[in-house]
């Protein structure tokens, strides 16, 4: 290295030096801090003690550590395939030519921008047992609606109802690698005497299936910490904790319970959880992607 | 400039010590707590007190605080909070100073100052207290052909007056009709397919402090020990009592009654819009009756025990204190400041203004006279009752809350047996219990020495 080259390199650290520090201080410090932290008796406000694997075998006695396991692995198995199929949907819906495409379009994506809070708070009155608009809707029907955030047999389909209308986002890179697709390819089918549905399971799947899977993975990382919205709408994870989620059960755990190291150790074991999950689901639909020109 | 300091007091002097006080009240509360701040400031030139309000989440903010070592000099907190952080040493004792003082527990209604020792040190003053009563409606009351001056005497009494006082809408030959629940047949009654349109008295309303229900019961959440005591024959007996109303009313009818509550703070306040007759509430409702029902016409009185002869007035008691966290720059100064609140004449004016009674025991004429709820007595009177109870005096109370609470949601959905609930609760909490006692017990020794020589100087 030359002595300008050296100058440029520490000139050019300088500048990003603000992220850096920010990095360092904020996030490399924090996840290595909380790798020691997970093996110790640690409450926020006296010094920690080291327990070694302790907290990581409470988990294995604690039911409502299951029991949260549970809940999200519950929401994230139902809400996951059916943002992914449903939001599949509404983008090809959304790639017609239509009258009004692009009002269409927004309106989809709008829920994705609205505050988490104030969606939730929103959703807190659609889903009202007595005055809410659902409930009202399927009234029409003669159906008699649950209440919804009361009755423990119904908070989790609640928050997954909430979840698939909130799906924008993956409608939007959806709606992206749609239009990637070749137009020639299509019209080779329709020569061939392809229908809709054939063009759709045979072209559209196969060449959009590397996009299908990164709103796979993306998926099951968001599912899995799913927080906002079940903390806002049912505090302590609802009726019978039938909606308390992992990450609502770990906030518990470190802010109101003050066991921070067992809240360190759960946040590790999620980290463990969805790389495994990941890892699986990028395993199995291996063979299933086509990436071109391989 | 002056729009932005607006609220903030008059700016510090130079050459005085400013301490910091976070404070978790807003609107007229915290304007009263102002007002003797302002009175503080002036009246000495030595000490300036900056007081940061509506502080929300108060006891997280604080543990970040403490924890970085960095918290305010006063904190505004709950009892609740003391066990927790004492025993974690966030806290500072304050029994020297109080002793250099002159001030001691006669001074005051004895449940407050106890509510502010833990472990036998001092951690805190208390700045306003609480008690709750039955608050009753008595156009209600009139309506049911009831003596609205008349409010229940035993916990059965008040169950046979709920049952008045509830009134449904049922399906009679085809015809929707209002009838009172008492004037239900026995099938009708059995059948519950009739949907609820006002409740005498609903025990999850407002449902902020469930599992003390126990109190009225003459029971105890745990023996102040070691020993959780979730299943005790009074809990079971509390538990069975709330679900009769399950099994009364019907669980998917009073889910569907429930979900019509407006917000506490508001006219749909189930009380204030004529949904509910009897509700138990602290010394505070009378702010929001005055806000939001001011025509109503109400009162209030001792909610009654399950044997009222043992029990004659049962309470629950919690207050607003202030403490030291550990860490604070200037902890002399910051008693100083504690200290001026907790004269008689400060402490009136500070609960006349947020309309609550005061926690000294000593209370002068001209605030009883000038006091605008006409039921004040009744509070102070139940908070000097010996069957004034408050939450459980332990670090794990948050947990044993949030164990309870599942349960109670499991017997009102009928879907457990109070004993099949409340037994789980009990190994759950007494094995939590056993892991903080296993902690406390290793530190313990060093902690009480450590409080003992603390030397603020």
């Amino acid at each position: 290295m030359t002595r300008a080259e050296k100058r440029n390199l520490w000139i050019g650290l300088a500048f990003i030096s603000p992220w850096i520090v920010g990095f360092l201080a904020f996030t490399l410090f924090p996840v290595c801090a909380s790798v020691y932290f997970s093996f110790c008796d640690y409450d926020v406000l006296s010094r920690p003690v080291w327990v070694g694997t302790l907290n990581y075998s409470d988990m294995v006695t604690d039911s409502v550590f299951w029991k949260s396991l549970y809940n999200t692995l519950y929401y994230a198995f139902f809400s996951l395939p059916l943002c992914l199929v449903i939001a599949l949907l509404v983008a090809v819906l959304l790639n017609q030519q239509v009258k009004g495409r692009s009002a269409f379009r927004a309106t989809y994506f709008l829920p994705s921008l609205v505050p988490v809070v104030a969606s939730s708070m929103v959703w807190l009155w659609i889903l009202n047992g007595n005055f809410g608009i659902l409930n009202s809707a399927l009234e029409w029907f003669h159906v008699k609606g649950p209440q919804w955030l009361a009755d423990e047999k119904w908070t989790k389909p609640s928050l997954i109802l909430m979840a698939i209308w909130g799906s924008g986002n993956t409608v939007v890179i959806y709606l992206a690698a749609l239009q990637d697709v070749p137009r020639s390819l299509y019209e080779s089918a329709e020569i061939d005497g392809g229908n809709a549905w054939v063009k759709f399971r045979h072209i559209t799947v196969p060449m959009i299936s590397p996009v299908i899977y990164f709103n796979l993975i993306m998926g099951i990382i968001g599912s899995l910490q799913v927080f906002a919205q079940a903390y806002i709408m049912l505090g302590g994870g609802g009726p019978n904790r039938s909606a308390l989620f992992y990450t609502v059960y770990l906030y518990q755990n470190a802010f109101d319970y003050h066991q921070m190291g067992y809240a360190c150790a759960m946040a590790w074991m999620l980290f463990l959880i969805i790389l495994f999950l990941t890892w699986i689901a990028t395993r199995s639909t291996r063979r299933l992607i086509y990436y071109g020109g391989e | 400039m002056l729009m932005v300091c607006a609220g903030c007091g008059a700016p510090p002097q130079t050459g005085k010590i400013e301490i910091t006080y976070w404070e978790k009240w807003t609107g007229f509360e915290d304007d009263a707590m102002q007002a003797v701040v302002d009175d503080f400031n002036n009246s000495q030139d030595r000490i300036f007190v900056k007081k940061l309000t509506g502080i929300g989440e108060v006891e997280r903010k604080l543990m970040l605080a403490t924890a970085g070592g960095d918290p305010p000099d006063v904190a505004g907190i709950w009892p609740a909070t003391i066990p927790g952080f004492s025993e974690k040493g966030a806290l500072t004792p304050l029994d020297k100073f109080i002793k250099e003082a002159g001030i001691k527990r006669e001074d005051y209604i004895p449940v407050f100052w106890d509510l502010c020792s833990y472990n036998g040190f001092m951690w805190a003053l208390p700045s306003t207290p609480a008690s709750l009563a039955l608050h009753w409606n008595k156009k209600l009351f009139r309506e049911a052909g009831l003596d609205p001056n008349q409010p229940p005497r035993s916990l059965d009494e008040l169950e046979a007056m709920s049952e008045r006082l509830t009134v449904v809408e049922i399906n009679r030959n085809g015809k929707m009709i209002r009838v009172r629940y008492p004037d239900l047949t026995d099938q009708e009654k059995k059948a519950k397919d009739f949907k609820l349109l006002q409740v005498g008295h609903d025990p999850q309303q407002p449902g902020w402090w469930m599992p003390m229900w126990v109190y009225w019961f003459g029971g105890k959440l745990w023996d102040s020990q070691r020993r959780i005591t979730a299943n005790s024959p009074e809990m079971i007996q509390m538990f069975q009592w709330l679900q009769s109303a399950s099994q009364k009313y019907g669980v998917d009818n009073r889910r569907s009654f429930g979900a019509s509550y407006g917000n506490f703070q508001s006219p749909q306040n189930p009380f204030f819009s004529d949904e509910i007759a009897m509700t138990l509430q602290g010394v505070w409702m009378y702010n929001f009756i005055d806000k939001y029902a001011p025509q109503m016409e109400w009162g209030a009185a001792p909610f009654p025990a399950k044997d009222p002869q043992a029990h004659p007035s049962v309470t629950l008691v919690d207050e607003d204190i202030l403490a030291i966290p550990k860490g604070a720059h200037h902890p002399r100064e910051a008693f100083e400041f504690i200290r001026y609140v907790n004269q008689q004449g400060p402490m009136e004016k500070l609960c006349l203004g947020q309309r609550k009674f005061s926690a000294l025991a000593k209370v002068s004429d001209e605030f009883m006279r000038k006091h605008p709820n006409p039921y004040i007595k009744t509070f102070i009177d139940l908070a000097k009752s010996p069957d004034a109870n408050y939450a459980p005096r332990m670090s794990v109370w948050a947990e044993y809350n949030d164990e309870l609470n599942p349960a109670i949601d499991r017997v009102m959905a009928l879907t457990a047996t109070p004993q099949q609930a409340l037994d789980v609760v009990q190994t759950r909490m007494q094995w939590k219990l056993d892991r903080v006692l296993r902690r406390w017990d290793a530190v313990k020794d060093e902690r009480m020495k450590e409080w003992s020589n603390y030397d603020p100087r």
